[in-house]
């Protein structure tokens, strides 16, 4: 298989956008014309070829300059990528699972070759050769998470199990749909999902922090989140948030179309060998709603779902400034026929 | 095991390692590599018997430094119901099982300051590996391992050439006690203690770190178990339309699975809580064996673990 | 479980006395002498071996005589709340796992003590608190990562980069401090009204 990466900017002049391949593939994450939030959690199983589901590390033709803007926001602000000292080991079980996963299934991209402790990484699209010795954190140029978590597309968060609960000890959180590593460090499970709306009445944290609990190694599961964006932006972190902020306000009719962004989570989570954490990532997907439109299925569906959203989850989600003019924009798209079940388009 | 990743494996080695106490070396089948796991992790190993798979989870004690097998310690009980005595009559070298993935009910708290480790008789599968992973992580800690007698000798010379003078044996037959008393008193702020043997060692561990004022967060405890016998009962799963009889000696959980039904489960011995099921009706009193269940769920009649929990009475109809 | 703890603030259960601690050390400060005075007035026995520090400026008006009432076996008087922290960590530093630790005072101050205890292995849920005085609370800038204390209304003008911040209701326990985020990101000089912080 052959990408070919695009070179793109997620910053300034925002010139981020998907091919017709990357629109097909997008993981629309709507099977009805509606939405409730749930914990919808699935096995995290090999989907169909070229979907992102297809393997269970997902790299795709932004991963050369997504890399790149995580880069630049790292050395804008490190604090981006933190550890708590007794993460180390789950830290190179990451190291593990994603180098394994990558060059498994990128044989061209990427090449990893184990001599017992010995190891080497060739990582082509980055242009990288490192040969270092698995478990001596000195023998790689960053430390382990951060070091492999350069390399790939998405966030991670480690999350250490004691006292039967999750603890988020570490983390590489670049691309953030509005929350702060360096803030929620060291919370469990519950608190850091304290801010989001209904889910305390509804303790479906509660139900989702015991299922995770029995998370086994082997068996993987994910499960899709979304919300929008204003430009194709992936550091929506609340730390700049007095810097992106404004482009909510900046919302016309006549740009829903280039500006206005569905952004989608594919959440992975693994049970890791050693260290007997989970990896909790969080992969996000960006499409604009002229791309989104040319698939009419979701089209139709997401001017329903927008349309239909309960005000509280628009709030917390931050749509509320250019829900209308966006819903106003798909209208033109909706022509009131039905939809056929699922996500895929028709 | 409802759906879980299953491993075949092939016994390489069988070691007697105490009076009662056999070890196993499984290597994977394919010669491949076994999984890693954190201390404290433990496998289902599946014993077909004829007709009949017996389920028991075992502590993994070590994995070998090429990755290429596992070992388990096996205690042979009185009153087996049929899985220890298995293990120790019917299995030998060269034979094939299947394990489950590891799993971890029993992690160590790595923010600690210090590690107490307290083993009892066959209890120290759990701990050998711990201890094995606090000194690799360079650690702080202390093990202390009660045996009957010299008997033990297996664990005990390798956990010396290992630990050093960190090990403290207590041999019951010199009359040396363990005694909590003893251990506590002084241990520095945020030291973790972690016991697991016979249950009542375990209860007086933490009783007696109680009694040294010790908060309860930091007392933990290896609770799995094994089900415990008792008088036989029907089982009617209302959704399912299915009946059967759990015999004496075996839990609801493998009497739905010899009936062919294969509920959620993980643990099979009362400490996941994945076998949890609603309770419809029951003509008798629920015996709760697990450490699950809160009071409160206990005491509401509603809930009941398949693994280790029984009825006493005639007929227990579940939401299944 | 109890959905109410669906939430990162934490919650207290209020000073109770735990008669198996071997010792108790107590940490003081703001309005936090009367919850003391509650749970360990009378008890002469643990009172023998009970270790209290506290600030001079930072125990209200009247507290301190009163604690120096209850006759403690050690009464330790610090200078300002911060050196109050320190004498606390060097308490810490040679304690062993016999003692209870106990903090009653105000909520940012009870998670510093709770953090110093954590740091050092000691699992936060073991930490005996009680929430005394008054509603203000710590908060840090997510923009310049400044701390304020004392935010009493929200939202507040951020000392670090001036900007306008509305106080979260997420509670940080490694920086024992709520989550202040600029609120006229979207329309600059939008800033409503500031609202007393109610609890």
């Amino acid at each position: 298989m052959t990408v070919h990466f695009k070179q793109e900017t997620f910053r300034d002049d925002y010139t981020y956008s998907n091919s017709p391949e990357a629109i097909r593939r997008f993981p629309f994450p709507f099977d009805k014309d509606e939405y409730m939030y749930s914990v919808n959690i699935e096995q995290h199983m090999p989907g169909p070829a070229k979907s992102p589901f297809e393997f269970p590390i997902d790299i795709d033709e932004h991963y050369v300059s997504e890399m790149r803007d995580r880069a630049i926001t790292l050395a804008q602000d490190p604090k981006r990528c933190q550890s708590l000292p007794h993460m180390i080991t789950a830290e190179w079980d990451l190291v593990e699972l994603l180098m394994e996963s990558m060059a498994k299934h990128y044989p061209e991209l990427f090449t990893l070759t184990q001599d017992g402790d010995r190891w080497r990484w060739i990582n082509r699209p980055l242009d990288i050769d490192q040969t270092f010795t698995f478990g001596d954190a000195s023998t790689l140029p960053y430390p382990p998470m951060e070091y492999i978590t350069r390399q790939c597309q998405g966030d991670f968060a480690l999350l250490d199990q004691r006292l039967d609960n999750l603890w988020m000890d570490a983390g590489m959180i670049t691309s953030q749909a509005d929350w702060s590593l360096d803030f929620d460090i060291g919370m469990n499970f519950l608190e850091w999902h304290a801010p989001v709306p209904l889910a305390k009445d509804m303790a479906i944290f509660e139900r989702a922090l015991k299922f995770l609990l029995n998370l086994q190694q082997g068996r993987p599961v994910r499960r899709l989140n979304w919300t929008m964006t204003i430009n194709p932006r992936l550091d929506t972190s609340p730390e700049n948030y007095d810097k992106w902020g404004a482009d909510r306000a900046t919302v016309t009719p006549e740009n829903v179309g280039r500006k206005v962004h569905l952004r989608v989570e594919l959440q992975a989570m693994w049970r890791l060998p050693r260290s007997n954490a989970i990896v909790f990532s969080i992969r996000g997907y960006l499409i604009n709603m002229d791309e989104l439109v040319t698939v009419p299925k979701w089209a139709r569906r997401f001017h329903r779902v927008l349309r239909e959203l309960r005000p509280e989850l628009a709030e917390y989600k931050g749509l509320t400034r250019y829900r209308q003019t966006t819903i106003d924009w798909l209208a033109k798209h909706d022509d009131g026929a039905p939809t056929s079940p699922g996500f895929q388009p028709d | 095991m409802s759906g879980g990743v299953e491993i075949a494996v092939v016994v390489a080695e069988i070691e007697q390692a105490a009076r009662n106490v056999k070890r196993f070396r499984f290597a994977a089948k394919d010669g491949g590599s076994l999984p890693h796991f954190a201390a404290g992790s433990h496998v289902v190993v599946l014993m077909r018997d004829g007709e009949r798979t017996i389920r028991n989870a075992y502590s993994l004690i070590d994995r070998a430094e090429d990755g290429s097998s596992y070992r388990i310690g096996v205690l042979r009980t009185p009153n087996s119901r049929g899985g220890s005595k298995f293990m120790h009559e019917r299995v030998s070298v060269g034979d094939e099982l299947r394990i489950t993935m590891p799993v971890n009910l029993f992690p160590l708290f790595h923010p600690g300051r210090k590690h107490l480790l307290i083993a009892g008789g066959i209890g120290v599968t759990p701990i050998y590996a711990m201890a094995d992973e606090l000194q690799r992580r360079g650690a702080l800690y202390e093990i202390h391992y009660a045996v009957r007698d010299e008997a033990h000798g297996a664990f005990i010379d390798e956990m010396r050439a290992r630990h050093g003078d960190r090990l403290k044996l207590y041999r019951r037959d010199l009359e040396e006690i363990l005694a909590v008393d003893q251990i506590l008193p002084g241990q520095p702020l945020g030291t973790h203690l972690y016991v697991c043997g016979p249950e009542g060692m375990i209860e007086a561990v933490l009783e007696g770190g109680l009694e040294a004022g010790w908060p309860k967060e930091h007392l933990h405890a290896e609770r799995f178990q094994t089900p415990p016998t008792g008088e036989p009962f029907a089982l009617r799963l209302a959704k399912a339309g299915l009946t059967c009889e759990v015999r004496g000696d075996q839990s609801m959980l493998e009497a739905l699975e010899e009936a062919g039904f294969d509920p959620p489960s993980l643990c099979r011995g009362g400490a996941c809580g994945q076998c949890a099921v609603d309770v419809l009706e029951a003509d008798g009193e629920l015996i709760h064996n697990d450490h699950y269940l809160s009071a409160a769920e206990r005491a509401s009649g509603e809930k009941i673990m398949l693994c280790v929990s029984r009825l006493k009475g005639r007929e227990l109809v579940l939401d299944l | 479980m109890n959905t109410d703890v669906m939430d990162s603030r934490p919650t207290y259960g209020g000073l109770r006395l735990d008669p198996r601690a071997k010792s108790h050390l107590v940490v003081v400060d703001g309005d936090g002498a009367p919850a003391v005075l509650d749970a360990f007035a009378g008890a002469e026995d643990e009172l023998n071996r009970t270790t209290i520090l506290c600030a001079h400026e930072d125990v209200a008006a009247g507290g301190l005589e009163r604690l120096c009432a209850l006759r403690a076996a050690r009464l330790q008087l610090s200078g300002s709340s911060e050196d109050l922290l320190t004498e606390f960590e060097r308490v810490l530093d040679g304690a062993d796992m016999s003692v209870r630790i106990y903090v009653a005072g105000r909520e940012s101050f009870i998670g510093k003590v709770v953090a110093s205890a954590a740091l050092r292995g000691v699992v936060p849920d073991s930490v005996v608190a009680e929430r005394r005085g008054g509603v203000s609370r710590r908060v840090q800038c997510v923009h310049c990562k400044h701390i304020d204390e004392g935010v009493t209304a929200s939202p507040y003008r951020c000392s670090g980069c001036g900007q306008h911040l509305l106080v979260r209701d997420h509670f940080s326990r490694r920086l024992a401090a709520f989550q202040g985020v600029r609120i006229d990101a979207e329309i600059p000089g939008e800033v409503p009204p500031a609202m007393e912080l109610a609890s």
